[in-house]
């Protein structure tokens, strides 16, 4: 399944029901949740804990307005609007967590 | 009559309105010479990352405005030391310079106001 997230982990408890209900798969952080996927962030632990279980990725379009693109953490990857759709074209279903 | 108006900013840009909606009304604050300060707190301290670049999401990058506040008299910007170490953030990642401020300074300023607005 992909999971697809657009509420900053800071703000919304969205991640942490992701990390507690989604098993395998994909994490695609889009809008203000990609700053869960930057260096420094507190909900880095979080993150890392759905990283042990589903492939994370970034939506590049959003990092970049947010001047986030050069605080990434390793091992998360970003896809632009392409790759977005390719994530939905390749899981089976999808959620979004709004 | 000077009243003094304090805006608290604790949205993030881009996901919400909040975040310019807020810039719209200090301006208008400024423009009828009230003593205003600006508070970036939680999520809020994101509107002042430096870098941005908005061009594939198609909306205005309006970081930039918050350098020329200063001559429009609006120079009482303060940000939260908590929600930048929180976020991985320094005051040097920020667009424009600030003072930052620890939760009891904060609190103290909160309290010292006639109007607080909240974004």
């Amino acid at each position: 399944m992909l999971h697809i997230l657009n509420k900053s982990p800071l703000e919304k408890p969205a991640l942490d029901t992701v990390v507690r209900l989604a098993r395998s798969g994909a994490l695609l952080l889009i809008e203000d949740a990609v700053y869960a996927a930057t260096r420094g962030n507190s909900a880095e632990p979080k993150l890392r804990e759905a990283m042990a279980r589903l492939k994370v990725y970034a939506l590049m379009p959003d990092l970049q307005a947010r001047g986030m693109a050069d605080r990434l953490i390793d091992g998360v990857a970003t896809v632009d609007y392409e790759g977005f759709v390719d994530l939905v074209a390749e899981q089976p279903n999808c959620q979004s967590w709004l | 009559m000077m009243k003094k108006f304090m805006l608290v900013n604790r949205r993030a840009p881009y996901g919400s309105i909040y975040a310019l909606e807020s810039l719209e009304v200090v301006l208008i604050t400024a423009a009828f010479e009230q003593d205003v300060s600006v508070v970036f707190l939680d999520d809020g301290v994101y509107q002042l990352k430096k870098g941005m670049q908005t061009k594939a999401i198609a909306t205005k990058n309006f970081s930039p405005t918050y350098r020329a506040l200063e001559d429009y008299d609006i120079d009482k910007l303060y940000v939260d030391a908590d929600s930048l170490a929180a976020r991985g953030l320094a005051a040097e990642d920020l667009v424009t310079e600030v003072k930052v401020v620890s939760s009891s300074e904060l609190a103290e300023l909160m309290e010292q106001q006639d109007v607080v607005l909240s974004f």
